[in-house]
């Protein structure tokens, strides 16, 4: 414990945008909810429940772009699956919710799901035991997608799968995923997933202030998350990360155990995407296989594209950005936003292959040498 | 108890003896063994790609503290060779040993690194998009699993140690430089720094002189000779003029063996190498 805060409280810089950031983060939660919570609906300082619960949603999505960040940017592994764990998370809760509902379904049953009493079963499944404690289903939702990473990047990191062939094989994983989740044998509530909570350890989820109670825990984790893998990063082990991305043999005849480095990093990313999908599932309240399609995946990557990989705070603000883009394009246009979304990325990939945040670097670059021509002159 | 046979006690005891050790709980040591001289044994070493064969019974010797070179046409099998050692090839049948008790063979490339081999590639090699300080720290000898290299910090005494290294390379001024924008000599330089942080029992040291002005060579040739003794290095070299300047034993490989072991004066008056290799050279010489 003592090498833990000693850990932390090292002189080890950061990153300088991980304060910034910090603050402005909390700082527009805390004042949003706020706004929710304490002004007249006719005030023009007024946040909507809906706009809390948007913005709530919008976080899950830019903790997962930092899961995607951590494994692609910073280890250069092209994960295509991030949606299943994201998923599983969202899975684990939505089992706990579904759990919570008790006898107020449609069927009245007090033990068995609503789905569970239509298929006519008679008895829990036993992967359904247990859930109906939020710890127990809080723990499944970080070790089952910790677990699924493990065993998966142990079997292709050892057999050195590398570049296009891991992207592959995680799409496969994903869309196995999908189709599994989408039978009604499976006990996951087939094609419909889980929908219809009614509360989270006994507070509604409609009342405002639970809505805006999980935005705060969102915003809260989403920094916690952010601090901590910071820090992992900026560590030895994160510049041995860096070795890996950059030239993973040399770093194997430097004497570091490639594959292990990637598999842990591999599971730190999909607990963190774990907890993204069960932060997720009560603010949307729905979960269903299509979280698994990879379609999701591919989209996650493309939030990490736009904001910049390689950097934590350029993951966020691209998901945050082209979620938001995507709500109001949805909105006008909703058949074209695909093609907006291919069209960002290719945009992307050939002027701006380091993101926002790398135009946000050229343009200071750019800024300080016109300075430094002018002091000369 | 006396109902049991004397006999199946006495075996039981002797199976379980209190001094037994099983190989398997035995802990693999991590001192190199060279209580005679020699510290790279390579025995009958046999690799073929697709019919080629790149090594052909090859036997090679280095003795603990040597400077030792290693020449060849293309196609010779040197850098192969470093392969094998290395851990990258799996040779088809044949024996490494670095020292008298370990076997490289069932050895990964980072076990090996561990044990003390470093190696320099023909490319220089070094990561790109970090600094100077930073390669170097990377290559350190320190405990490399996941959780120790997490919590690890720089000691006063490693930082003294890159320092120094910084200074040897002549790259002290440029530390915190990304090393993606250091010159082509000076990557070769940082990539033997990083060999030298390492502090390896044995250096494997592929063209360390190509891309260098004659300058940097003679700087690079100094500082290979001054590690002899201490270390053992063995250097693959086409530059024939650096290798006279630094080899005290030199060894000609031929398709895939070894031709003609010994100094450079033996080497050149060797018949069979003047024929396959320095023919050329020595009658162009004589024309000169």
């Amino acid at each position: 414990m003592t090498r833990l805060t000693a850990w932390f409280s090292e002189g080890r810089s950061t990153g300088k945008h991980t304060l910034p950031f910090v603050v402005i983060l909390l700082s527009v939660t805390i004042l949003a909810s706020a706004a929710n919570l304490f002004l007249p609906a006719d005030s023009a300082f007024y946040v909507s429940t809906y706009t809390i619960t948007l913005l709530g949603k919008y976080l899950c999505y830019a903790m997962l772009a930092l899961a995607v960040d951590i494994i692609w940017g910073y280890c250069g592994i092209l994960s295509l699956g991030h949606g299943a764990f994201f998923a599983l998370g969202g899975y684990a809760m939505g089992m706990y919710l579904m759990r919570q509902i008790g006898d107020r379904g449609v069927y009245g049953n007090p033990l068995l799901p609503d789905f569970m009493v239509f298929l006519d079963w008679k008895e829990l499944p036993w992967f359904w035991l247990g859930m109906d404690q939020f710890w127990f289903a809080m723990l499944m939702a970080v070790l089952v997608p910790g677990l699924l990473a493990f065993v998966f990047g142990w079997l292709a990191f050892r057999s050195r799968v590398t570049g296009v062939y891991l992207s592959i094989m995680t799409q496969a994983l994903t869309y196995a995923l999908l189709l599994a989740f989408f039978r009604n044998e499976m006990g996951f509530g087939g094609n419909n997933g889980l929908t219809d909570f009614k509360e989270i350890l006994g507070f509604s989820l409609q009342a405002d202030s639970t809505r805006v109670a999980l935005f705060l825990i969102t915003a809260i984790l989403l920094a916690v998350i952010f601090v901590v893998s910071q820090k992992i990063l900026s560590s030895r082990l994160g510049k041995v990360v860096l070795a890996i991305r950059d030239s993973e043999s040399r770093s194997r005849f430097i004497g570091y155990r490639t594959d292990r480095y990637k598999v842990w990093l591999f599971v730190y990313s999909a607990v963190i995407a774990g907890i993204a999908g069960a932060l997720y599932v009560p603010q949307v309240g729905i979960i269903n296989p299509g979280e698994f399609s990879p379609i999701n995946s591919i989209e996650m990557v493309i939030w990490v594209a736009v904001g910049g990989r390689g950097t934590l705070i350029g993951a966020v603000i691209g998901a945050l950005l082209v979620n938001y883009a995507k709500t109001r394009f949805t909105a006008i246009m909703p058949d074209a936003w695909l093609f907006a979304l291919g069209a960002m990325f290719v945009l992307v990939t050939l002027y701006l292959p380091k993101g926002l945040m790398g135009l946000y670097g050229q343009l200071k670059a750019k800024r300080n040498s016109v300075m430094n021509k002018e002091s000369q002159a | 108890m006396s109902t049991l046979p004397s006999k199946t006690l006495d075996s039981t005891r002797e199976f379980f003896r209190r001094d037994q050790v099983w190989p398997f709980l035995a802990p693999e040591q991590a001192t190199v063994n060279v209580d005679n001289q020699v510290i790279l044994y390579v025995e009958g070493l046999n690799l073929s790609f697709d019919g080629f064969k790149a090594l052909n019974n090859l036997n090679l010797y280095v003795n603990d503290g040597e400077l030792r070179c290693l020449i060849g046409a293309n196609g010779a099998g040197k850098t192969t060779l470093m392969d094998v050692i290395t851990g990258k090839t799996q040779c088809d049948s044949g024996t490494v040993f670095f020292g008298q008790n370990h076997n490289l063979l069932n050895k990964d490339e980072a076990e090996i690194a561990q044990l003390g081999i470093g190696r320099k590639f023909q490319k220089p090699t070094v990561f790109e998009e970090q600094t100077v300080f930073d390669n170097l720290e990377l290559s350190l000898k320190t405990d490399k699993r996941v959780l120790p290299t997490l919590f690890s910090r720089l000691t006063p005494t490693q930082i003294d140690r890159i320092d120094e290294v910084l200074k040897t390379i002549g790259l002290a001024k440029h530390r915190f430089m990304l090393a993606g924008a250091l010159s082509h000599g000076q990557k070769q330089w940082l990539e033997i720094g990083m060999l030298l942080v390492a502090e390896p029992r044995l250096l494997l040291i592929d063209e360390p002189v190509a891309g260098m002005t004659a300058q940097e060579t003679e700087r690079t040739a100094e500082l290979l000779t001054s590690l002899a003794g201490e270390r053992t290095v063995i250097v693959v070299e086409h530059d024939m003029e650096f290798v006279r300047s630094i080899a005290r034993t030199v060894t000609v490989l031929h398709q895939g063996s070894v031709l003609a072991e010994g100094t450079m004066n033996q080497i050149q008056s060797n018949k069979d190498v003047i024929e396959v290799y320095l023919g050329e050279e020595a009658a162009a010489g004589e024309h000169a």
